[in-house]
């Protein structure tokens, strides 16, 4: 089949640009991820869920932001801190909370855990859990999407950590080399578990490096949701016309620890409360409501379908059933 | 028939796929405009273009996930990494990505991703181009691991490669490059699936693969002509081993001998004699012997590479012994 016929035919789509959504659905999603996490850590608490654990919390923005740029074909990539990812792509919060608690109703059948979320369908390519790692896979998938003509791009979503491993500057080089359409989505949460960027880059300017493989980038926000979705919106439509791989850096924090097991020695509490002052949700909530734009009513409402949402997950995790044992060894290959 | 060599019979497979599966490309160093480090791909590029024939950066990470994506996103990426030493720069995405996705996701994904390489030493290129790492990939469950050691399966391994649903790594001695065999004149796939015997014998079983098959079989030569006669049996597959073929060899010859160019510690050759000890005790008229690699980074001196690696005439002592 010619390159053409392709672009005729069953692969051919017409890039649908997302309209920028409404501010209830922002706000909703946010803080499902909020509630989501929460639960889960008091979950691992509890002891039904083990493993390493990384909340999303305080990040919210980001992934919300973000994925209102993509389209349901296009192609994500994301982290170990991924359940906010997964949550904003319409991953099924039943599934992810199951595959928390290693059940095989999970979305990875309780093979992959809190680290690694998967949804071929959602074309949630998951949750890579060696830092940087995810981001030759992204080059791949869009490698595959260009060499066939579809309209597609891949969003990849990376800590600053990313920044420091080979992976990123062999990445950004190969996929402005070949004009691919990803886009790169820094998450600049400032520390790499517990050693902050600073101490760890010599240039510690993400546009400079960023400058350094031609590739487009812009430096955003992370905590206010509007921009995130804006300046997504921006660079997914540059890639999405061809113009190659482009790079947004989202200022973020995290209010909690890097994982469950993280006693904070490295950072002062001073720090982590002047940054929650710039909490994601209530200020966009503050923002919604000064601007008249959402009322008591309707944050009520939200907030209670979100409870509901996080208790229906905890029951489908609950009484999901064990994956038999005899199912051991099963996916290990295709035959 | 048609007489080819090993290169160009890997270069003959490489054809067929690209002209007959849209979803092959070729991608690794050098693969272009220079002709494959071993000149494997030479005259590909004008053919297929250079969208289907991709010169990459010195990035083994990068280009082997990118065949790892393009996989997962339906195409059949054929990665060329120059040696298996330089392949440990992508052992991140060899074995954290591409050989546990499929499981990680619950059967959701998978990646049939064909990955070849050269391997091995008797070059005189040092410790940094010289070693034999099969062992290392052969240890990893979900991915398959082959090693050509004649001209029709060089030719033939990689079509059937290309059939598999997961990651398959295709080891290519370096020294079989030049290697001349008559085949036949229509590829097809070939079995992937089992060892074969390349020579019949009564006494004694010497197991090989890849670059040390040529040396079994010059070894089991010169045994014939000191009343032994030595069954030779290519392993051809080395994830997952063809453990009836070895064990029905044993049965019969009752003495085995593993050469295996990989260190010993740690070795195939360990591995095989750990399952034929399982499995075939008490076919056993003498413990299995291994004919490893010393163990060394692989010396660049002549006298001392061959000192290095298994040699028919270690071989040739090693079975001696075992008639003594």
């Amino acid at each position: 089949m010619t390159r053409a016929a392709k672009r005729a035919g069953a692969h051919a789509k017409a890039p649908a640009v997302p309209a920028p959504s409404d501010n209830a659905e922002l706000l909703r999603t946010m803080l499902l991820i909020r509630r989501f996490e929460e639960k889960a850590a008091e979950l691992y608490q509890a002891g039904k869920i083990r493993g390493f654990l990384h909340l999303y919390i305080g990040e919210e923005a980001v992934g919300v932001g973000a994925m209102r740029a993509l389209t349901p074909d296009d192609n994500v990539v994301a982290t170990y801190r991924e359940h906010g990812h997964a949550l904003a792509r319409g991953l099924p919060p039943g599934c992810l909370m199951a595959e928390m608690y290693g059940k095989a109703n999970g979305c990875s059948r309780g093979r992959g855990g809190s680290m690694h979320f998967f949804d071929a369908g959602r074309r949630f390519f998951g949750g890579y859990a060696i830092v940087g790692g995810g981001l030759p896979i992204a080059v791949g998938l869009a490698l595959a999407d260009k060499m066939r003509g579809d309209s597609r791009i891949t969003a990849c979503f990376f800590g600053e950590g990313a920044v420091a491993e080979g992976e990123f500057h062999e990445s950004m080089n190969l996929a402005e080399l070949w004009q691919l359409p990803v886009l790169f989505l820094c998450e600049n949460n400032l520390y790499a578990m517990g050693t902050a960027y600073g101490l760890s880059e010599a240039q510690t300017d993400l546009m400079t490096k960023a400058q350094g493989y031609k590739v487009p980038a812009e430096s955003v926000d992370g905590m206010d949701v509007l921009a995130v979705e804006k300046a997504a919106l921006r660079a997914a439509e540059a890639v999405r016309a061809g113009k190659g791989p482009h790079l947004l850096e989202f200022r973020t924090y995290r209010f909690r620890g890097h994982s469950m097991a993280d006693p904070e020695l490295y950072r002062p509490k001073e720090e982590v409360d002047r940054w929650r002052e710039h909490d994601p949700i209530t200020n966009f909530v503050r923002h919604l409501q000064s601007e008249q734009l959402l009322n008591h009513a309707a944050l009520t409402r939200i907030d209670a379908d979100v409870t509901r949402t996080i208790e229906d997950a905890v029951a489908f995790a609950e009484a999901g059933p064990w994956e038999p044992l005899d199912g051991l060894t099963k996916y290990v290959s295709a035959r | 028939m048609t007489t080819m060599t090993y290169r160009e019979a890997v270069r003959a497979a490489l054809r067929d796929a690209l002209r007959d599966d849209p979803r092959v490309f070729l991608m690794g160093e050098d693969v272009g405009r220079y002709g494959g480090a071993f000149a494997v791909s030479h005259g590909l590029l004008e053919e297929f273009g250079p969208e289907r024939v991709r010169d990459t950066p010195l990035s083994e990470s990068a280009f082997v996930g990118a065949g790892i994506g393009a996989a997962l996103n339906g195409m059949r990426p054929i990665v060329e990494v120059m040696t298996v030493n330089f392949s440990l720069l992508a052992m991140d995405q060899i074995l954290n990505n591409a050989a546990t996705l499929r499981y990680m996701s619950g059967g959701q994904l998978g990646v049939p991703l064909i990955v070849r390489m050269a391997t091995g030493g008797g070059r005189q290129l040092g410790a940094q181009h010289s070693h034999s790492l099969e062992a290392w990939y052969a240890s990893i469950p979900g991915v398959r691991v082959l090693a050509p050691a004649t001209v029709a399966d060089a030719r033939g391994m990689l079509l059937s490669a290309l059939q598999e649903e997961d990651p398959v790594f295709m080891f290519e001695h370096a020294t079989l490059y030049p290697l001349e065999e008559d085949i036949d004149d229509v590829s097809e796939a070939a079995d992937i699936n089992h060892a074969q015997v390349r020579r019949a014998g009564t006494d004694v079983t010497l197991i090989a693969y890849g670059g040390t098959l040529a040396k079994a079989m010059e070894a089991a030569h010169s045994l014939e002509a000191r009343g032994l006669n030595a069954e030779v049996l290519d392993l051809r597959t080395l994830r997952p081993l063809d453990m009836p073929a070895v064990l029905a060899s044993v049965a019969k010859t009752h003495r085995a001998v593993i050469v295996d160019e990989g260190w010993r510690s740690g070795s195939l050759a360990g591995e095989i004699a750990a399952r034929i000890m399982e499995e075939a005790f008490d076919a056993l008229d003498w413990p299995v012997e291994r004919v490893c690699s010393v163990e060394v980074p692989m010396p660049y001196a002549k006298h001392m590479e061959d000192a290095a690696l298994p040699q028919p005439a270690t071989i040739v002592a090693t079975v001696r012994e075992m008639f003594a």
